[in-house]
């Protein structure tokens, strides 16, 4: 005798029973606190925040936690907490030449007004697994020393003087609210900015990479490559001016690239630009390089029918918290769909072997 | 006049707004029925219902039209208040609200564009009496043939033809609301006398 | 209840839903963009649908969640004890108790009426998106209500198989004017779409559209003239309630070949058993 499948509910619960016991792991081991996730996987929290666009290391930290370490798990979450909070306000936009540097370097000169600064990068690590991270041991100490503010003006400014790069003029219109409003092409570059900063790190790098191999290539030099903290501030109607409301660390990229000129413009470099939050260079990089081809249009250059060219598709393709959705849904029952899909397949075979009868019998 | 923009909004809005789009949703749905929603007591001249579909709808994402005696300084305050919604001529309305005459000419509106036929006005109506007869309605929600009492036929007539652009019409009575979406086809009463009623 | 709002969504996000459901009433079968938003539950996995749920839920409501049919599935389970938990409404198993009924590929067997409302999940709401990948080109389709794509794709399908070759999300077509996906329901159930008393609501959380049918909407599923729409099914009887009138899952039972056929739809296939009725696999 068939009884049907029930129990889905003291299944799902069991699951999650099952699913807290894991995270937890070993018991006799320490549990991980969120502040040690925050100090000492800083780069994954500031994964977290960059994709999941909201700029709490804590939150970060704890759904890091939550997830196990899948870091799109912990995006996800984020995402879904930061759609429930009520909007204030806007900001006004940071400036990021008023940045207080950890890192800035440029690869299209050697020395510059503000120096380069590698700052804390695994650059020139030789990737040797450290055993001595393996055992606890006592916290480092960088040297240091003391520092005059400096100005650290912009790579691209300077070539802005000889007016040998594109003109980015300002534009005070307020730019479309990705997260408000349905995604609409063709969309403009504050937009595609918009959805490239909160993008799959894996789908953007393996974009900026297939540029470099041809795929729409655009010759791109990290004009320069900033990572610091930068003043957020709120204009208060009911004050009239505006006030700092917290401040917060962001990675910008400006990349140098080679463009013809044409019959109104002389020969003169392009821009790419990648803002993200965190330390997340990889990320910022790859943004400024998809950010250029992405620019093909508006540049006057031939459409070469690169991926990274089409508009519709990176932005449609690279937000993770819709793929891994999409993706992992066909695990989700699908008897219906299928039982139709297998009836006609049985129907269609009937009808060929009937046919195939016949013509035997001829 | 401040005072009287702070009250008059929904006492439980989760709730409040809920049960009155549902009322709203099923007259949108099934063009020519008539329902009663509630929640909202709008300053004059506007009706519970008009003000119940304003707080349903309305907030800082949408553009609204007062017409005519609609466009006073009580109900500036009170949807500012209620809604934050942003004042604005017909020609870049999402909603606007008025008697009849005080919204014509329909011209002004915008009816969407064939790739976003979404993206047109919704007129809410004051109407002096709202009645099951009159105009004959059938099209898409109406099972064979619905009546309703419309303030014109022509304009109905006309904004069907436009399909699938045109506006969509909510008629509001004291606490009673009806729709006339673009979809809905429009015939002239056969009835002379339920016609000149609904004038 | 919960720290959050009724319905889980703030009251913006739910007039922003709610104006898009009402367009998407006055102009039946377009697919209307909405900001959707990024639910605490997976893109695929129904956050259109609880969009549109949360949106047109009142506290009075009954609802029911099925999924492939059945009541008891493990994302039927889920999205119904999510608004338990957020919305506290009263949930019910029973087709015609419910007022508001959320579905994932299945239309209810017993005929819906006056009052209630069935909202959809839909995973890809464009119709044409496998024939023409982009979004730009599909709109642009619709608004010129070029569909002949879409016929050239069923009339290959004829000509290669002897039959058209799409068994669920069967397109149909709107009142003489838009082609719509009526998501992945079985082309069996492409009939109670047309014509039906209840509201039919279609929520795309990913795709970021809504869709609508209001009551008694014409639906015409494509076909031509010599291959005539028809709806199929396994043709057997449920083996636990004997109905040889509905949509029916096969079971695999052993591993020697042996399988049953039993409802779909769990609702259908209890009350009928309570009403006495049983199959040859019944106990």
């Amino acid at each position: 005798m068939y009884v049907a499948v029930k129990g889905g509910e003291r299944a799902i619960n069991n699951a999650h029973a099952w699913l807290a016991e894991e995270r937890r792991g070993d018991p006799s081991v320490a549990e991980l606190s969120v502040a040690q996730i925050r100090e000492q996987l800083s780069l994954a929290v500031n994964r977290v925040m960059a994709e999941g666009s909201l700029y709490d290391p804590d939150l970060a930290a704890l759904a890091i936690k939550q997830a196990r370490g899948d870091l799109i798990e912990a995006i996800f979450l984020v995402r879904a907490y930061r759609t429930t909070l009520p909007r204030f306000g806007a900001s006004r936009p940071v400036d990021t030449a008023a940045m207080a540097c950890d890192r800035r370097i440029s690869a299209t000169f050697k020395d510059l007004p503000g120096g380069q600064v590698l700052g804390p990068t695994f650059d020139y690590t030789h990737r040797l697994l450290d055993f001595k991270l393996a055992a606890e041991g006592e916290a480092p100490n960088a040297p240091e020393r003391d520092t005059t503010a400096e100005p650290v003006p912009h790579v691209t400014g300077f070539l802005n003087r000889e007016g040998l790069i594109e003109q980015a003029p300002q534009d005070d219109t307020t730019p479309p609210d990705l997260t408000r409003e349905p995604l609409e092409l063709p969309a403009d570059r504050a937009l595609r900015l918009q959805a490239l900063t909160r993008a799959d790190e894996g789908f953007t790098l393996s974009m900026a990479y297939s540029t470099q191999r041809g795929y729409a290539r655009n010759h791109a030099f990290v004009g320069e490559l900033r990572i610091g903290t930068v003043p957020v501030e709120m204009e208060i109607p009911e004050l009239g001016f505006a006030i700092e409301i917290g401040e917060m660390v962001l990675t910008e990229c400006e990349t140098v690239n080679q463009f013809k000129g044409s019959k109104t413009e002389p020969p003169q470099f392009t821009r790419g630009y990648g803002l993200v939050f965190g330390q997340t260079e990889r990320k910022a990089i790859s943004m400024a390089l998809v950010d250029r081809a992405l620019r093909w249009e508006e540049l006057g250059e031939d459409n070469v029918g690169a991926p990274a060219q089409d508009a519709e598709f990176v932005l449609y393709h690279s937000d993770n918290i819709q793929a891994t959705g999409f993706l992992e849904h066909i695990k989700l029952p699908h008897y219906v769909d299928f039982q139709s899909e297998l009836e006609l397949v049985r129907k269609l075979r009937r009808e060929v072997e009937a046919s195939d009868r016949r013509e035997a019998a001829e | 006049m401040q005072a009287n923009a702070l009250t008059g909004g929904f006492a439980n809005p989760p709730a409040d707004a809920a049960n009155a789009f549902r009322g709203l949703m099923e007259a949108m749905a099934r063009p020519g029925t008539i329902r009663r929603i509630a929640g909202a007591t709008p300053p004059a001249p506007l009706s519970a219902a008009a003000g119940t579909v304003l707080l349903t709808l309305c907030d800082s994402d949408t553009p609204v039209h007062l017409a005519g005696g609609a466009d006073c300084d009580d109900m500036r305050s009170w949807l500012a208040f209620h809604t934050g919604a942003p004042l604005c001529g017909p020609q870049h309305c999402q909603f606007a609200v008025g008697t009849w005459e005080a919204l014509l000419p329909l011209s002004d509106y915008p009816i969407g564009t064939p790739d976003y036929p979404d993206r047109s006005a919704t007129l809410i109506v004051e109407v002096p009496a709202l009645e099951a007869n009159g105009a004959t309605l059938s099209g898409p929600g109406i099972r064979d043939e619905a009546r309703l009492s419309l303030p014109d036929i022509a304009a109905f007539q006309d904004n069907a033809a436009r399909f699938p652009l045109g506006l969509d019409f909510v008629f509001t009575c004291g606490n009673r609301v009806a729709a006339l979406p673009r979809s809905t086809r429009v015939g002239a009463s056969n009835d002379a006398a339920a016609q000149e009623e609904a004038r | 209840m919960s720290d959050y709002n009724f319905a889980y969504l703030d009251e913006q996000t739910k007039r922003m839903i709610r104006r898009a459901i009402l367009k998407g009433l006055a102009i039946p079968g377009y697919q209307v963009p909405f900001a959707s938003r990024e639910m605490p539950m997976p893109y695929g996995w129904g956050t259109g649908g609880v969009q549109v749920s949360a949106a047109v839920l009142t506290p009075e409501d009954r609802f029911k969640v099925i999924d492939q049919g059945a009541d008891d599935t493990t994302n039927a389970v889920s999205i119904r004890s999510f608004f338990e938990r957020t919305a506290g409404v009263a949930t019910t198993t029973r087709t015609h108790e419910a007022t508001v009924i959320q579905t994932r590929h299945r239309i209810p067997e017993a005929p819906l009426a006056e009052g209630q409302i069935l909202v959809y999940q839909v995973p890809i709401p464009e119709p044409l998106r496998f024939l023409e990948p982009r979004e730009s080109e599909t709109r642009k389709m619709h608004s010129l209500e070029e569909y002949g794509l879409m016929h050239v794709k069923l009339y290959e399908d004829i000509s290669r198989h002897g039959h058209i070759a799409t068994s669920y999300a069967y397109p149909v077509k709107v009142e003489a004017r838009y082609v719509m996906d009526p998501s992945p329901i079985p082309k069996f159930d492409n009939p109670k779409l047309s014509d039906c008393p209840a509201i039919q609501l279609f929520g795309a959380g990913r795709e970021q559209r809504i869709y609508a049918l209001p009551p008694f909407t014409r639906v015409v599923s494509l076909d031509f003239e010599d291959h005539p729409f028809e709806p199929s099914k396994a043709d057997h009887s449920c083996g636990l309630c004997d109905a040889a009138d509905s949509y029916l899952d096969e079971v695999i039972v052993d591993d020697a070949g042996g399988r049953m056929f039993v409802c779909s739809d769990t609702d259908y296939c209890e009350a009928r058993q309570a009403a006495g009725h049983r199959g040859k696999d019944a106990a």
